[in-house]
């Protein structure tokens, strides 16, 4: 199957010839999946579209900005997650248990599946490569400042570092701190600021300098 | 695959022996390295010592009480009293199979082995289904051996962590009554000196 | 299992490399990879933790080095296999060469909204009590199934602290081995970075899981 070279930090691109080896195998299956009627080529082409533009961090930004601006959200979200954030109509596959995890100038919360990729899809769409991949899931429970490192974070020693690890079908999101000098934004402008690493716990939202 | 296994295979031996050569020229022309000892060390592993070492130290144990329990009690001068001593086997310890006890020795970690008594270690060994699975599974492990031992047989697994090196001494197969030293090392294999093999018995031999 | 996918804690990985502008799949097929995982198992009626057992179960040195939809795809194929909805044969002709046996259910282009918003919830019914509660000190059990758990490698005989008691959610080591959902109360638990990796661990940092009660001891 896949070569066992070491090609460092490349090792998740192929080379040319797996490229169309993987390009055959998915054509060969899908090809005898639509020829027996077990799949419908519509429902395929559906699905892509749904996660390549339709479902995406964007949501989730739009949930943290609501809690930033809104007291009794943000409590309801910090309560029931799964509830308050179907009140914006996201929810469903990888989001029907969802819970918030709130960031405070003490405590930095951290999510990863050490043992596959459980991620909140309903919020912030399909991970990144990153997220899925063997340094993260390996590091982010053994060395989480490290991992933050990796990001450009660099955390006070005393805040308290809480790692989840995805183990069940709970899908964490973090809820950021709201940056300073935002006061009187609208939601959706707050939501610009929302970036998906800080509602993973591997970045910050933007600050207000950072949009033009 | 897009290309054939074996073409794979062929493309990364002749990389790696080109690395290997590249390496060896250059050590050479700087003097870092001796070829001749380079040629000695090969033909030492490679004829010189070997498992027929310790298959003289289970015989005389086999006949010699006396050897035998020098060499319980401490094996790397037993061992040494042969002629076999040395690297990688500073440290020996001989483990003792009975009729209720099989040792079985492995090193999860690398591949840590007895080279004075056993030689280098076979590739089974130092591979990942072995290192994995001796310490979890040793029965399933004997299994793939051909071997099944009663279920009431305690099998001790021995990790070799440190520098200790460890060398079972199998039971002595019946029917070699008034057999010779030479003849008894015959029966001696390899793999029930590591635990995962029984030594041969009269029937095999001829 | 102890498979090639259960490595937090493993070293000599290196440093996590995010891509900037990632789009969100890397190729066409891997695009064909993710929409006939998901679409295939209607038709093929496995559950969800059937699929991750799928995907761990790859030689550890094939899984360490394969790209994640090739993991995705291996464990489609392995599953079409296992029931017999698609052959070797069939794969290596890329065609169908025998008739196709009858499934309950297929998805369909209009399903696919309501089917991605109903989603999969686990959590079930029922009139047992939790044995722990929120502050309970508990004990990771030392096991190690080779079948489907959620119950990774470092945290296993190690204590911890109940965070909370989340519900009753259908228990993955039954419904990946088919022996039902069998739902047990779950319960997210917390532990000291120390407990985890030693002395010389960051103080600073805490690690939960998500753990059904079969894998809990009362501490």
């Amino acid at each position: 199957m896949a070569h066992a070279h070491n090609h460092g930090h490349d090792f998740h691109h192929e080379h040319g010839s797996e490229l169309s080896e993987m390009q055959l195998r998915t054509r060969a299956i899908e090809t005898i999946l639509l020829e027996k009627g077990y799949i419908e080529q519509a429902a395929i082409d559906e699905l892509i579209e749904t996660y390549e533009k339709k479902i995406g961090p964007r949501n989730g930004a739009q949930v943290v900005a609501k809690a930033w601006v809104d007291p009794k959200f943000r409590k309801w979200l910090l309560e029931d997650g799964t509830a308050a954030i179907g009140s914006l109509g996201f929810g469903g596959r990888s989001g029907n248990h969802l819970v918030a995890l709130e960031n405070t100038p003490l405590l930095h919360n951290m999510v990863v599946c050490t043992l596959c990729s459980c991620y909140p899809w309903a919020v912030l769409g399909l991970p990144p490569l990153w997220y899925k991949s063997a340094p993260y899931r390996s590091r982010a429970v053994a060395d989480p400042r490290g991992v933050l490192k990796d990001f450009g974070i660099e955390l006070p020693k005393d805040t308290e570092i809480r790692v989840w690890d995805s183990t069940a079908e709970l899908r964490y999101m973090v809820v950021p701190m709201r940056p300073a000098g935002t006061e009187g934004w609208s939601e959706e402008k707050l939501a610009d600021l929302v970036t998906r690493d800080s509602m993973i716990g591997t970045g910050f939202p933007k600050s207000p300098k950072d949009l033009k | 695959m897009a290309y054939d296994q074996h073409d794979h295979d062929r493309f990364e031996l002749s990389e790696t022996q080109l690395r290997v050569r590249a390496l060896e020229t250059v050590l050479t022309e700087k003097g870092y390295v001796d070829p001749a000892a380079l040629d000695l060390l090969i033909e030492t592993y490679e004829t010189k010592v070997g498992p027929h070492n310790g298959a003289r130290v289970v015989a005389k144990a086999w006949t010699d009480p006396a050897y035998r329990a020098r060499l319980f009690k401490e094996a790397t001068s037993a061992i040494a009293e042969l002629g076999y001593a040395g690297r990688q086997g500073e440290h020996i310890v001989a483990l003792e199979n009975t009729p209720k006890r099989h040792n079985m020795v492995v090193c999860t970690l690398c591949s840590c082995y007895p080279w004075p008594v056993l030689g280098l270690p076979p590739v089974w060994y130092k591979s990942a289904p072995y290192r994995s699975r001796a310490v979890a599974d040793p029965r399933g492990v004997l299994k793939d051996f051909g071997i099944t031992l009663p279920k009431d047989t305690e099998i001790r697994v021995w990790d070799s962590t440190s520098e200790i090196r460890y060398l079972v001494v199998p039971m002595r197969p019946p029917g070699t009554e008034g057999w010779n030293e030479d003849k008894l090392a015959e029966l001696v294999t390899r793999d029930s000196m590591i635990g995962a093999g029984l030594p041969k018995s009269p029937k095999d031999v001829k | 299992m102890n498979g090639g996918h259960d490595i937090g804690g493993m070293d000599g990985f290196g440093p996590v490399q995010p891509e900037p502008n990632e789009p969100v799949f890397h190729s066409q097929w891997e695009k064909r990879a993710f929409a006939l995982t998901l679409a295939a198992g209607v038709a093929g009626g496995w559950n969800i933790d059937m699929s991750r057992f799928a995907r761990e179960n790859r030689p550890p040195n094939e899984y360490l080095t394969m790209s994640y939809y090739q993991i995705w795809f291996a464990a489609l194929e392995a599953m079409l296999k296992e029931r017999a909805l698609v052959s070797d044969d069939e794969i290596a002709a890329g065609q169908t060469l025998k008739a196709p046996k009858p499934v309950s259910c297929i998805l369909k282009a209009d399903d696919v909204a309501r089917v991605l918003y109903h989603g999969d919830p686990t959590e079930r019914e029922t009139k047992t009590k939790p044995a722990f509660k929120a502050g309970d000190r508990v004990r990771a059990k030392m096991m190690n199934p080779v079948t489907h758990t959620r119950l990774p490698r470092y945290v296993r005989g190690h204590l911890g602290t109940i965070d909370r008691v989340i519900g009753c959610h259908v228990f993955p080591d039954s419904n990946a081995a088919g022996a039902g959902e069998n739902p047990q109360w779950l319960y997210t638990v917390r532990f000291d970075g120390g407990e985890l990796w030693g002395a010389d661990a960051d103080p600073s940092v805490t690690v939960s899981v998500d753990a059904w009660e079969p894998y809990l001891l009362p501490a």
